[in-house]
């Protein structure tokens, strides 16, 4: 039992050091692109570890396994990356510079916020949605 | 020993919401804004996990559940409405 102790005190401080890591990344890099890097690592690892430490406390100290965890950590991890995609799309369509450093994507099209594909006329959801 | 290191994690989390609240008060763009509060939200279901484990009582997961939910939406509509100039197409 006081291993059990011991091992969540130490996931729940590893935890509450990684969103300390992510908040710090955050407030001290230089511009948007190296920012977004901090706050995945709060997500993934802190969180992450956070959630481990409530489930095994309440599996052996409490003796009632719960699988709401398991829920918060699921959505954590489809959301994250899909929030940092759409901030990097938001940055790349607003910042002018930005855009002389991409390279090239080395297709027809270009990169997908600046330069839309051709509508697939065979497709029906674009057809419904030009029509609209 | 979970006590305290319960505590020592709420204070750690604090100081990362006030660097997080910085960045939400100074970001030059509004791009860092809207990161700055996805980052608190995250530090948000943090420190909600920590209490539900100080206090020992599984009631406080629905509302980590639902901040992670509402954090999500809220960053994706402010990230739409810059991509696009609307919301709901």
């Amino acid at each position: 039992m006081v291993i059990a102790e011991i091992a969540i005190s130490l996931l729940i401080l590893v935890g509450a050091f990684f969103l300390f890591v992510g908040s710090l990344g955050l407030a001290k890099l230089p511009d948007l692109m190296r920012r977004l890097h901090g706050p995945t690592k709060a997500t993934t690892l802190g969180i992450g570890s956070m959630l481990i430490a409530s489930m095994l406390y309440f599996w052996i100290v409490e003796g009632n396994p719960s699988i709401h965890e398991l829920l918060i950590t699921l959505f954590l991890f489809l959301t994250a990356p899909v929030t940092a995609q759409m901030i990097a799309k938001a940055y790349i369509l607003h910042n002018i510079q930005e855009r002389e450093v991409l390279t090239e994507t080395g297709r027809p099209v270009g990169w997908a916020t600046l330069d839309a594909a051709e509508a697939d006329e065979h497709s029906e959801v674009t057809q419904t949605s030009s029509n609209a | 020993m979970i006590d305290i290191a319960c505590i020592i994690a709420t204070a750690i989390i604090a100081v990362a919401s006030l660097l997080t609240l910085y960045r939400l008060a100074r970001g030059p763009g509004v791009l860092d804004r809207i990161l700055a509060l996805d980052t608190l939200v995250i530090n948000t279901i943090g420190l909600i996990v920590v209490i539900g484990l100080w206090f020992r009582t599984t009631m406080y997961f629905e509302a980590a559940l639902l901040f992670a939910m509402v954090g999500f939406v809220t960053t994706v509509a402010l990230c739409k409405y810059l991509l696009r100039g609307n919301i709901i197409e």
